[in-house]
């Protein structure tokens, strides 16, 4: 076996991934289910090998301002936690997109709301898709449903992030976190040079010389006919990511009749699902969001003229659905199934509540 | 004698920072913090460190500390300035990093930043501007608010039993194993100044050296906040801020 396949967990890997993929920092705060990114990141000591910066913050709100530092010293910063230290990350956030920066945020999510539970969850999407934090913004979200794209997508969210100058999140839910697959991990880069990094980020904070004026980073402008026009250049990121990088992937959806759509873990059940349907003759497809935002809006819309009815599978009480009926704009019974609190939905209940809920 | 004749270089007595620009500042008549902006970018002139400064800006009157001295900036959330340092320092080593913070924003809202920035030893340097009020909000109750001030929120004096008693941080960050130099000054008179300045290069050099954090907290006036002139509000420095918050060296490691 190639000494790069190896088996581990989602939280594991992706620790390894952004060693690999040559971040520059990370900087976290202990919390279940993602404690183990920043256990693998101590044991693994990048400092001693590509120069990567590990440190344990007092708080997650300190930890995401660090992040916001170092990504407007034009850094490739992370920061990793779960659902209650999300929460409290989102004024950073906020701040983080107000002043076009690129960084990587990873959600692990357990079931809320406050303390809730260490035990999985999707009931972030909201929280991730819809802002979270105050004012008009978006985060790049990718959902990974393997510890695969655990891995994966670290390299895929730093590109986007500093393609666009814009924090993306990788929002997980517990399962993905914890559970063990095989997984190839990326082959080992150099991190960028500090030239590198001031030919890359010619915006960003590492001092300024002569040949150039002062760099600030800050998302406040007090004049409104400015902070309009901030706005204005904003949405038309936002519009831009929107058109050029919406992720799915679509199973079974050509001689489909019903379609389920869910992201993470929840589209893995589905699939086993599917295949429950499959056998009993019902012609049944998986429409999984990689990103959800941008959401795959035209994909849905384009099936939902063929279709007798979609669900959703969420691990919440019905967030993405939203974006789902807004997708197919009442042009077909779209209908949610969801388990709370940390419970898993099993295979066999998603297969009946699609009969109960869409072909009854 | 014309006015060129006047203005040669042989006739120069004093210069102003050369990274100090132009722009009118936006501080009110008496306000210490024009006074120490200038302090700080002569002391990175004198320290020939113009294209390896970052500076954090807080929030609070000195927000637009960014638009005066023309080396590289960021802007932080409310209290969060430290943690930005942390960041920036740990992954460029080599460059001066500093916050400027105000009392709210450094003892109050952003005490766990500050307290925690210091004591894992960052080689940053905070300069905190103490005027025991919060002045850009309009002169509320600030943790350093001396027991007895009227502000907007305690417009009948700080009551001990009502709002607890002034936070004396800077005696706190001695207390630190992280802390290399904790000092404390003013700028109300030439001496003072000169002595501000001093301890300003000393904790840059401290922490271009390694040998942990610095904090030099300027005791200062806000004579909007507090409804007095500028020479009242020196005067009522001197003789109520002083003795709560006693100046010089806590600690020099």
């Amino acid at each position: 076996m190639n000494k790069d396949t190896v088996l581990m967990k989602g939280n594991e890997a992706l620790a390894h991934a952004a060693i690999r993929y040559g971040a520059d920092g990370y900087f976290g705060y202990p919390i279940t289910p993602q404690s183990e990114i920043l256990e693998t990141l101590a044991v693994e000591k990048p400092w001693e090998t590509t120069g990567m910066v590990v440190l344990q913050a007092e708080s997650e709100v300190a930890s995401i301002n660090m992040v916001y530092g170092g990504a407007g010293a034009g850094k490739m910063v992370l920061t990793s936690s779960s659902s209650p230290g999300v929460s409290l990350m989102q004024e950073g956030i906020s701040y983080i997109a107000g002043a076009e920066l690129p960084c990587l945020l990873v959600n692990v999510m357990r079931g809320g709301p406050g303390l809730g539970t260490i035990q999985p969850s999707q009931s972030d999407y909201f929280q991730t898709v819809k802002g979270g934090g105050h004012g008009d913004y978006r985060v790049i979200t990718l959902a990974p449903s393997s510890v695969q794209e655990m891995a994966d997508f670290v390299g895929l969210g730093f590109e986007l992030a500093f393609k666009y100058r814009n924090p993306a999140l990788i929002l997980a839910d517990g399962i993905i976190g914890q559970m063990m697959e095989k997984v190839v991990l990326p082959a080992q880069r150099p991190r960028r040079t500090d030239e590198e990094v001031i030919a890359q980020c010619p915006w960003a904070t590492t001092g300024k010389t002569a040949d150039r004026a002062s760099n600030t980073i800050t998302s406040l402008e007090l004049m409104p006919d400015e902070m309009e026009q901030n706005n204005i250049r904003f949405q038309k990121k936002y519009r831009e990511i929107e058109a050029n990088e919406v992720r799915y992937e679509a199973t079974n959806c050509e001689d489909a009749e019903y379609i389920m759509v869910a992201f993470g873990s929840c589209a893995r059940i589905s699939q086993k699902a599917m295949d429950i349907a499959r056998k009993a003759g019902i012609k049944v497809g998986i429409i999984r969001p990689i990103t959800l935002w941008p959401f795959p809006t035209a994909i849905i819309a384009e099936y939902a003229t063929k279709l007798k009815g979609i669900l959703t599978v969420e691990m919440n009480a019905g967030q993405m659905v939203e974006d789902v009926r807004l997708a197919v704009n009442g042009k077909v019974k779209v209908e949610h199934f969801g388990r709370l609190g940390g419970i898993v939905p099993d295979p066999d209940e998603v297969y009946e509540a699609l009969k109960a809920k869409l072909m009854k | 004698m014309t006015k060129e004749e006047i203005i040669r270089p042989e006739n120069l007595v004093k210069k102003k920072p050369t990274l100090m620009n132009d722009k009118p500042m936006h501080y009110c008549a008496g306000c210490s913090h024009g006074v120490v902006h200038k302090l700080i970018a002569e002391v990175i002139e004198e320290m020939h460190m113009e294209h390896d400064t970052i500076g954090i800006s807080p929030v609070g009157c000195a927000v637009f500390i960014y638009k005066y001295i023309d080396i590289d900036w960021q802007e932080a959330a409310h209290g969060r300035a430290p943690a930005l340092a942390t960041g920036i320092k740990r992954l460029w080593p080599s460059k001066l990093v500093f916050t400027y913070q105000g009392d709210g924003d450094l003892a109050c809202i952003g005490t766990a930043e500050t307290i925690h920035a210091l004591n894992r030893g960052e080689n940053i340097t905070i300069i905190f501007i103490n005027n025991g009020i919060y002045g850009m909000t309009g002169g509320q109750m600030a943790p350093t608010t001396l027991v007895g001030m009227k502000t907007s929120t305690s417009p009948y004096g700080r009551d001990v039993k009502l709002h607890g008693y002034p936070l004396n941080i800077t005696g706190i960050a001695a207390t630190l194993e992280g802390t290399a130099y904790v000092t404390r000054q003013s700028v109300q008179t030439v001496a003072a100044i000169r002595k501000a300045k001093k301890a300003i290069r000393k904790a840059f050099e401290s922490s271009m050296a390694g040998k942990g954090s610095n904090l030099v907290e300027i005791v200062s006036t806000c004579n909007s906040g507090w409804k007095m002139t500028p020479e009242k509000a020196n005067t009522w420095m001197e003789e109520n801020m002083f003795p709560n918050y006693p100046l010089g060296d806590l600690k020099d490691k």
